[in-house]
């Protein structure tokens, strides 16, 4: 009971979102308290599944980038010939966590202009972090006897990481990916204020005509999205885990 | 002391050769028109260029052939320190005579400089593993510089300092304003969070459930939520008769220290029942065999060894208000993101950096405060591998 219960809300909770997306009209009467007379309900100056699909391809192609180079980083700082920027990668992951999404999305504005490359630029930036960081761990924390028993074996540097070393970091990399896909959702909504396509969009319009309907189902769209995605990849690493 | 050539080096070698090569000011006929962009030698009286292009050779080779930290965190510091004087001389020269709306802004070359020497002296101080107490010994000497040029006027000919003088009230009010949002909700968050954690950790049937709801409302993006709390009294203007004609709409300051609170929620909850578990098992023992009650061993054995923990749950609180709290100037609510957001609008970049700068400092210096304070309580300092 337990195990099924959280699988259906899952089930339930991406039919809702289906149908939200493809079907706006149907949930009118739920959100209809939230304006005043006349005001729309459903926001209809773009429509809702292909600003979530705007939405999605901006995460993916920033985290698709961001996991790249953060694990090709990763990877080059944790072999010996990388080994002197170690000290300088950790305090640097540290400090470029300090930085506000929305300072950065704004500075980047005047380098390359409104629209979705901020966005990108933005997303890509902030997305490298916890990659890297997960990557690194991973890497460095892996049993020493597994390593020593490749090496053994005769494989070289390069076959170690890929068939040995890689593959055992695969879930706490994966994690770092899960976090920073889910930070993304969030922040690529604050990509609107910069005229970029995202769901922010409907937020925005939501808070500028003073209409709580449109920040409500912006927000919740993009909850919904970026709960279904965190598990889809909880779900990855637990199988991944179990098998290594 | 052997000279080779150091790998770090060659990069901060690249990096300076292309800051140089690019426009080290702009300037532009008004705020908002793209600029012209002029080279170290062109933006500097005089010998200041050469001293300039000196410094940031000498650093260069510096960080090429030594390898000891505390020399390439002095040189990084020299040439930082020339960099910052350096763009306030270079406003003064190139801001044409009874000309007020011209403007002087650091160009990319300047930019690229303080990256590259900010790497560098940042790769000496993280290779000295410096002690908490020391960090935060740089963190005040920082400080202490940048007030000395900004009460010098060195920087009063540069553009974000004009922006500055035309809204100095206005920028106190809203820097307090940010301050009271993001400290305001992490204080409210810490008082209650903290007793939430405590009773999470003692009956761990409420635990996930609490954790769970706390980790949906992380999910909601951040403008959205900041949206979201204007609903019940949106709902309440929209409702209740006359509500709406004196002005209920929830737009404003509490919308968004709400927000904020409920995100701080989570972190501090969560890093509050992980410390207080991990305190080890023969501690509590120890507690219970001197006779200490359960409020006793709460308060003087339990709370100080699981403090590095929460410590660490209020630095991610800290650091992630100080950046959300931008976010509160969309629904009317102030702060460092007025000048953001406005700046946006206006494609004023010397606007948006007025709201930005402060943002970053803010968030750096309590990253490195909190990070020290946390290195400070812990029961074994953790160290860092050196090499």
């Amino acid at each position: 009971m337990s195990r099924v219960t959280p699988t259906l809300l899952r089930a339930l909770l991406l039919a809702l979102l289906v149908t939200f997306l493809l079907a706006p009209e149907t949930f009118e009467p739920l959100l209809r308290p939230l304006v005043q007379q006349n005001a729309p309900v459903i926001y209809a100056q773009g429509n809702l599944m292909s600003l979530t699909l705007q939405h999605l391809a901006t995460v993916f192609a920033a985290t698709l980038a961001a996991t790249i180079v953060a694990v090709s980083l990763a990877v080059l700082v944790s072999r010996p010939i990388g080994a002197e920027f170690l000290p300088l990668s950790r305090s640097l992951v540290n400090i470029g966590q300090t930085f506000p999404p929305v300072a950065v999305l704004a500075l980047a504005v005047p380098v390359v202009g409104f629209g979705e490359k901020p966005t990108l630029i933005a997303l890509f930036l902030y997305g490298l972090l916890p990659i890297f960081e997960n990557t690194l761990t991973g890497l460095t924390t892996l049993p020493r006897a597994v390593v020593e028993a490749a090496r053994g074996t005769g494989m070289t540097g390069w076959q170690r990481l890929v068939k040995i070393e890689l593959p055992l970091a695969m879930p706490v990399i994966l994690a770092g990916i899960r976090l920073s896909v889910v930070i993304s959702l969030a922040t690529a909504t604050i990509g609107s204020t910069v005229a970029a396509r995202t769901l922010g969009e409907v937020i925005i319009a939501g808070l500028q005509s003073n209409n709580l309907a449109y920040v409500v189902q912006g927000g919740l769209i993009v909850g919904a999205l970026a709960v279904l995605i965190y598990d889809g990849f909880s779900a990855v690493e637990r199988r991944l885990a179990v098998r290594s | 002391m052997t000279f080779r050539i150091d790998k770090l080096g060659v990069l901060i070698v690249v990096l300076a050769i292309y800051g140089v090569l690019s426009p080290f000011a702009t300037l532009k006929a008004n705020r908002i028109v793209p600029g012209e962009g002029f080279d170290i030698l062109e933006a500097l009286p005089g010998g200041f260029g050469r001293l300039m292009l000196l410094a940031v050779v000498g650093g260069a080779a510096m960080a090429l052939l030594r390898r000891e930290a505390l020399w390439r965190l002095l040189s990084a510091s020299v040439v930082l320190a020339a960099l910052f004087a350096c763009v306030g001389l270079a406003a003064a020269y190139l801001t044409p005579a009874d000309n007020s709306y011209a403007r002087v802004s650091p160009a990319s070359g300047f930019w690229i400089l303080l990256f590259t020497f900010s790497l560098l002296a940042t790769d000496g101080i993280s290779r000295m593993n410096p002690r908490p107490s020391v960090r935060l010994l740089f963190l005040a000497l920082a400080i202490g510089i940048v007030s000395v040029i900004l009460l010098s006027g060195l920087w009063t000919d540069l553009s974000v300092m004009k922006e500055y003088a035309a809204r100095a009230d206005v920028f106190w009010t809203e820097a307090s304003r940010h301050l009271l949002l993001a400290l305001g909700s992490l204080i409210a968050a810490a008082v209650v969070g903290l007793p939430i954690g405590i009773f999470c950790e003692r009956v761990p049937a409420l635990r996930s459930a609490v954790l769970n709801t706390l980790n949906l409302v992380q999910t909601i993006p951040s403008i959205a939520l900041f949206g979201i709390m204007i609903a019940p009294l949106g709902w309440i203007a929209a409702n209740v008769p006359g509500a709406y004609a004196i002005g209920v709409r929830g737009i404003g300051v509490a919308p968004a220290f709400v927000a904020l609170f409920l995100y701080s929620l989570l972190p501090i909850v969560a890093n509050t029942v992980a410390g207080l578990s991990g305190v080890p098992r023969q501690a509590r023992e120890a507690a219970r065999g001197l006779g200490m009650t359960s409020a006793q061993r709460l308060i003087r054995v339990e709370f100080p060894l699981a403090l590095p923990v929460i410590l660490t749950g209020i630095r991610i609180v800290l650091v992630q208000n100080i950046g959300l709290a931008t976010i509160a100037a969309l629904i009317g609510g102030g702060g460092f993101g007025t000048f953001v957001f406005q700046g946006l609008g206006q494609t004023a970049t010397d606007l948006v950096l007025l709201g930005a700068l402060p943002t970053v400092a803010l968030a750096f210096a309590s990253a490195v405060v909190l990070d020290a304070l946390i290195d400070m309580n812990a029961v074994a300092p953790p160290r860092k591998d050196t090499r």
